[in-house]
Formats: C-alpha cells, sequence, structure tokens
C-alpha cells in the first residue's frame, strides 16, 4: 500500500516492505494472484496483505477456505496454467498439510515433464520463533524444503532485503519458499528504495568484512549475531554473512570468506541435527580444508519440539550463545 | 469470479432438526436440580475462565497465542455431559472450555497458559495444547482439522477391544486396563476445518468401518475472519457433507444447553450402543474475536449483540431461578444461591490465576526431557546449553 507519513519518516517494516512489495508486483503484472486463509478481507493473519483486496479486488486477493492442501494445490494448477500465484501459509507449521503438494508436485514437475510444465509459485510463509507463539507457530523447517530438489527457498533478514528478494522470487520461473521472519516483521524499520529492483535469489550478504571468523546465519538471528558482535572484544575482527537465501546456497561467498578467515561460526534457530548448519559445515570442508584453524561450529536450537514461550529464549540461539562459541573458536 | 453460492445472510439463531415443542427439555428437565445446577456452574466457570484469560493476556502475564471460548459454553457442557467420563475426546485449539468441562483443574489449565510447570503440559503447550490423559481428553491441537483422524482412531481402538480383543482375551484392557466396553469418540472441530482434508479422509474411513466417533463442528459461523459461506460449500445444509460418507447428521441448536443435551444424548447412545458414528452441525457463536488479535472486520456489532440476547448462561439462570419450580412453587436456584455460586467460581479463577502466576516457570533442562520415551543425551547434541551456559549436567 502506499506510503504513510510515518513510514517515509522513519523507513519500512519487513511488513511493510512485503506489502509493498506485493503491492508493485500486482500492478506490474496482471498474472499476479495472492491466496490465503483471511489475506483479503482481513489482510492475513499478520496483516502482510492488509489493504490489498480493496485495490485489486477479490479476484486478485482471494480469501480461501481453511485448507492448506487445496491452497498450494490450487496455487500449483494456477502456475502450470502460467499464473504467477502467491499462496499465504499462515505458519511454518501449516506447510504440513501443503506438503504433499508443494514437495510431490511444485517441486517436482519441471523435472517430471522433462521441461514442459514449469511452476512459478511463491509460498509465503511465516517463519521461525520469537514472538511468544507455541510450537507449529515457532519452527524453522528451512532445511526441510531446502532437501527438496525443484525448490528454491528465501528467507530474508531486512525489510530492503525481503522487498528485493520477493521481487525476484515472483518473477522466478520455478518455485520459491519465502519464508518471513516474524521475530521481525514489526521489530525493524529501515529505508527502503521505493522503485523497483531485485536482489538475485542465491546470494549472501556480506553485513560487516572482517578476517578472523566468519559467522553466518539467516533470517532474525541476523540480530542476535550482530547483538554478539557488539560484545566482543574489539581484537576480533568478524566477517558477518546473512546468507538471505538458503537454496542455492551462495557457496562461492561462503568459500572466499572462510579461505579468508580461516574460522567459521554458523548460527541457526532449527534443531541442530541436519540443519542448513550441517550442510554448511560440510560444504566449508569440502572447499577450505587446508584454510581451518579450528572446527566449524554450530550455534543452534535443540533437538527438541519448539517449547512454548517461558522457555523460547533457552532454545533460540542468543548474543550470550553466540559469543561463547565464537570465543571457543578463537582459541581452538 | 463470483461464488457459486449466493451469499446466505449473517448467522442467525439455528433451527433444529426436530423441535419438540410440547415435550421440549424433556430429557434434561428431568434431571436433578444438582445436575443443572451443576451445569450452570460450569458454564459460568468458563466463562470466568476465560475473561481471566483475556485479561492476564492483555497485560503480557501469558504468552502466545489465545483462542477464547466465551459464548459458546453451553456447546462444551452440553456435550461432554452427555459422554460416560472414560469417552475419549479430541479438540481443535479453542479448547479451554473443554477441558474445564471434562474436569481439569482450572489450577492445570491457568499454570498451562502461564508457561509455568504446573501447568497440564507441564507449560509446554500452552493455550492450544490443553492434556488430560486421566480424563480422557486427548488435546487441543493446533492444526485445523488434524485432530479428526485422531478421534477417529481413538474410537477405533475402542472398537477394536470390543470386538476384536474382547472375543479372544478375559481382560485385554489395551487402553487403560479395564475391561473393554462400548465407547464413542468425540471429535470437536470448528466450521473452518469443514474444508480439511484430513476430516474427509477421517469421515470416509468412519463411514466405512462404523465407528463410533461423533464429528462435533462448533459452528460459530466463522473460520477465522472468513464467514461459514464465504469458505464452505452447501453451508445451509451441512449434512450433505456427512451424508456422503453415510454417515448421519444433525442440527443442534448451541445455545441452550438443555435443549442441546436433549438432542445430543440420544445420538451418543445410539451411536454407543450402534458403534456407528455420526455428525452434527452445531450452531454456536463466539463473542470475541477468532484470537486476541483479530480486528474483527468481518462482522458488525449488532449480530454480536444479536447472539448475546440469548446468551446460554442468562437463559440456563433464568430456568432454574424462574420457570423451574417445585410442587411448592420454589425455584430450583435462588438468588443468594446464584450469588454463591458465582463468587465461589469468581474465586476459583482468581485462585487459579494466583497459582500459575506463583508456580515456577519449567526448568531449561525440561526442553529435552519427553523426547523420547528413554532419554539418549548421549547420542543426541541437544543437550549442551542451558540458560545459555553449557549444561552441567552432561
Amino acid at each position: 500500500m502506499p506510503r504513510t507519513p510515518m513510514m517515509i519518516e522513519k523507513g519500512l517494516t519487513l511488513v511493510d516492505a512485503i506489502n509493498e512489495a506485493l503491492y508493485q508486483e500486482l500492478e506490474r503484472d496482471p498474472r499476479v494472484v495472492l491466496l490465503g486463509e483471511d489475506v483479503g478481507l482481513n489482510g492475513g493473519v499478520f496483516r502482510v496483505t492488509e489493504g490489498l483486496q480493496k485495490v485489486f479486488g477479490a479476484d486478485r486477493v482471494v480469501d480461501t477456505p481453511l485448507a492448506e492442501s487445496g491452497i498450494m494445490g490450487t496455487a500449483i494448477g494456477l502456475a502450470m496454467a502460467g499464473m504467477r500465484p502467491i499462496p499465504e501459509i499462515q505458519f511454518e507449521g501449516f506447510l504440513g498439510p501443503a506438503y504433499d503438494q508443494l514437495c510431490n508436485h511444485a517441486a517436482r514437475y519441471r523435472t517430471r515433464t522433462r521441461g514442459a510444465v514449469t511452476i512459478p509459485l511463491t509460498v509465503r510463509v511465516p517463519w521461525g520463533g520469537g514472538i511468544h507463539a507455541p510450537e507449529l507457530h515457532s519452527d524453522s523447517p528451512e532445511a526441510i524444503y531446502a532437501h527438496t530438489p525443484g525448490l528454491k527457498v528465501v528467507c530474508p533478514s531486512t525489510p530492503s532485503d525481503a522487498k528485493g528478494l520477493l521481487l525476484s522470487a515472483i518473477r522466478d520461473p520455478d518455485p520459491v519458499v519465502f519464508f518471513e521472519p516474524k521475530r521481525v516483521y514489526r521489530s525493524y524499520r529501515e529505508q527502503v528504495p521505493e522503485g523497483d529492483y531485485t536482489i538475485p535469489i542465491g546470494q549472501a550478504k556480506v553485513v560487516q568484512e572482517g578476517s578472523d571468523i566468519t559467522v553466518i546465519t539467516w533470517g532474525a538471528n541476523v540480530f542476535q549475531c550482530l547483538e554478539a558482535l557488539d560484545k566482543l572484544p574489539d581484537d576480533v575482527s568478524v566477517e558477518l554473512i546473512d546468507l538471505r537465501t538458503i537454496y542455492p546456497i551462495d557457496t562461492d561467498t561462503i568459500i572466499q570468506s572462510v579461505q579468508k578467515t580461516g574460522r567459521c561460526v554458523v548460527v541457526q534457530e532449527a534443531p541442530k541435527t541436519l540443519g542448513m548448519a550441517s550442510e554448511l559445515a560440510t560444504i566449508i570442508q569440502e572447499h577450505c580444508f587446508l584454510y581451518l584453524k579450528a572446527p566449524v561450529q554450530r550455534v543452534a536450537g535443540f533437538d527438541t519440539v519448539m517449547p512454548y514461550y517461558k522457555l523460547e529464549l533457552d532454545y533460540l540461539p542468543d548474543a550470550k550463545r553466540i559469543v561463547e562459541t565464537i570465543g571457543l573458536t578463537m582459541a581452538y | 469470479m463470483t461464488q457459486a453460492h449466493a451469499p446466505t445472510p449473517a448467522p442467525s439463531p439455528a433451527k433444529p432438526d426436530s423441535p419438540r415443542a410440547a415435550s421440549r427439555r424433556r430429557m434434561a428437565e428431568q434431571l436433578p436440580d444438582a445436575t443443572l445446577i451443576k451445569w450452570l456452574r460450569d458454564m459460568f466457570l468458563i466463562r470466568e475462565f476465560e475473561n481471566r484469560t483475556a485479561q492476564a493476556y492483555q497485560q503480557a502475564r501469558i504468552g502466545g497465542f489465545c483462542h477464547l471460548y466465551t459464548g459458546q459454553e453451553a456447546v462444551a457442557v452440553g456435550t461432554i455431559n452427555a459422554l460416560q467420563p472414560d469417552d475419549p475426546i479430541v479438540h481443535a485449539y479453542r479448547d479451554h472450555g473443554h477441558a474445564l468441562a471434562r474436569g481439569m483443574d482450572p489450577r492445570a489449565c491457568m499454570a498451562e497458559m502461564f508457561g509455568r510447570a504446573s501447568g497440564c503440559a507441564k507449560g509446554k503447550g500452552g493455550s492450544m495444547h490443553m492434556f488430560d490423559k486421566p480424563h480422557w481428553f486427548f488435546g487441543g491441537h493446533g492444526i485445523v482439522g488434524a485432530q479428526t483422524p485422531l478421534g477417529t482412531g481413538l474410537a477405533f481402538a475402542a472398537k477394536y477391544e470390543c470386538e476384536v480383543l474382547g472375543k479372544s482375551l478375559p481382560n485385554p484392557g489395551v487402553l487403560d486396563g479395564q475391561p473393554p466396553k462400548k465407547k464413542v469418540a468425540l471429535a470437536f472441530l470448528g466450521d473452518g476445518a469443514l474444508n480439511q482434508g484430513a476430516l474427509h479422509e477421517a469421515m470416509n474411513l468412519a463411514g466405512l468401518y462404523s465407528i463410533p466417533v461423533i464429528y462435533i463442528v462448533e459452528n460459530n459461523g466463522y473460520s477465522m475472519g472468513t464467514a461459514i459461506h464465504r469458505g464452505t460449500t452447501m453451508a445451509h445444509d451441512l449434512m450433505a457433507k456427512a451424508r456422503a460418507y453415510g454417515i448421519e447428521g444433525r442440527v443442534i441448536d448451541g445455545f441452550d444447553v438443555m435443549e442441546l443435551y436433549d438432542h445430543f444424548k440420544p445420538l451418543v447412545d445410539a451411536c454407543r450402543e450402534e458403534q456407528r458414528p455420526a455428525f452434527v452441525d452445531l450452531k454456536t457463536y463466539r463473542y470475541l474475536g477468532h484470537s486476541m488479535s483479530d480486528p474483527q472486520k468481518y462482522r458488525t456489532k449488532d449480530e454480536v449483540d444479536q447472539f448475546k440476547a440469548k446468551d446460554s448462561i442468562d437463559c440456563m439462570a433464568a430456568y432454574l431461578m424462574g420457570e423451574r419450580v417445585d410442587a411448592a412453587g420454589k425455584p430450583s436456584l435462588s438468588q443468594d444461591q446464584f450469588q454463591e455460586m458465582q463468587e465461589e467460581v469468581r474465586a476459583l479463577v482468581r485462585d487459579s490465576v494466583e497459582f500459575a502466576e506463583n508456580s515456577p516457570v519449567p526448568d531449561p533442562a525440561e526442553l529435552y526431557s519427553d523426547v523420547f520415551v528413554n532419554p539418549q543425551p548421549n547420542l543426541s547434541p541437544t543437550a549442551e546449553y542451558v540458560k545459555g551456559a553449557r549444561n552441567p549436567l552432561l
């Protein structure tokens, strides 16, 4: 929706930036259709699609029945016909009922039809913890979808990145799962370019350059890492990488950085075992073995179900754990 | 694109399938005073409990998401009281009322929402995940419709115990060590869940194998912000959905708890006796938003007021204090007794809040308890940190 004076003065939240990207793309491309539970009249569970139905009509911002499998399957059908559907699944846990359609259809159609059918689908999904929600509303399942050949997985951390990456995702000819960190939705503002711009999928961002150790993360954890960096002694020079795209992985940026620093810590919200951090550590040892001065360390959630809010902060990686792990890696 | 079904007007008071004007309240009326007064008390308890929950939530003493049951109390009380205490129940996420109606200690219920170790799920589940196994209450569930196959499975198990194991073994007691008996499971769902595949898969199975589960659609007219006719076909005749699976369906009004019981109890008894499924379109209404953060753009205040005018608690109180009199013309419940009951309930709920507030938060070690039956800390890398420091237990 058009920017308010407050947004012009103080910048956009993640919610504002995604709303703006959707608005601009609905305006630009008549093939774009939004669909999901309460995305129209009510403006979406997190009010990300607020106002869009009023402007673009109920044919393009479609309130659907409460049925994730049906939403996802219908969106895939729309995409097969050449539309640019953007379904919203209200919480990452609700991808469960839609998993079959997403992973067994959308992800595989291009291969299954030997290139005849493509699925230009962008699935928007609020993702991750930190908002006091229980399990199924706070999970971080990015590795599951990154592990599914045929899906691209994006997880921006800032409003500017979110807008540029979402526009890329919508214009991408293949299915993209677009994870939106709920913890950042309204907790951070920044000035976002007003016009049309894209940020390529598959490109990580070096948030801060450094020479002693590489810290890789994505989503809301970028902010915990920045907090940790503030608490580190001045003589530790950290290179912080925001992955932004979970898959395809920007291996070049990672390899270059770790070959330079020789040390790496990966921070993720997801349970530790077989998360993205495991994959990144493997890539690093494959490409940087002789450069490494210490084993790659992971700061992660635990192999348990995301706990209810009183234990939430014990589960989620925080600055303290990140600082400690960086310290252990530096002292190895 | 326009919807094929012309929008029906906003929800209005329902007409039950077979109104029995003359013999209305026949069954419920014959119940003793004490039972009916208990129902009123339980409905009031739920109302009061939700009021306090809302308050605590607004004060940020309860976290996460919170879906209040205010307005629908008669449904939980009327249906659950038609059951045996060991008939299994599953429910969706608007579950505090059902847990209380089933007998969960309000302290355990409130403490769960406060995320405290004394909660019914050790403070690890929260508002949507009330569980009380001793009361055969198999939980609130956070994924819409996903609980309905579970209800089907619980009913399947009871029937299996009766019909298969019961014949071959003297006292198999696969579920609770008790002799097998005919049971009925209740699978509560909201009207939004009507559109989920899981429900249809479950109903088909139940129809096919004649499984004694009753699918109770607590039809409050809205799936989150979507009016029922905007979200499901045949909204004016949900029975069509049940008929497709060979399941008997009934429409029941969910405001008058006694009328609800009159219609529901015979259905439970029949399903128990004949070991078969049923489907109930239970017309009700929630006074508050879908969750605590619902702008409620989808309905008018007038509509809400229309339903509040036939509030189940008001009606029941009026009946017990006016219409229902003994031979001497004395009402079953006096004004003073009602007052006393309200005071008792308010104190109970206040106590539950205090209890919750004063209970400890779960130990961080609880993070990795109950993931598996036999914890295997050495094989799992989960247990490294407690409160941001390395776990001293390892």
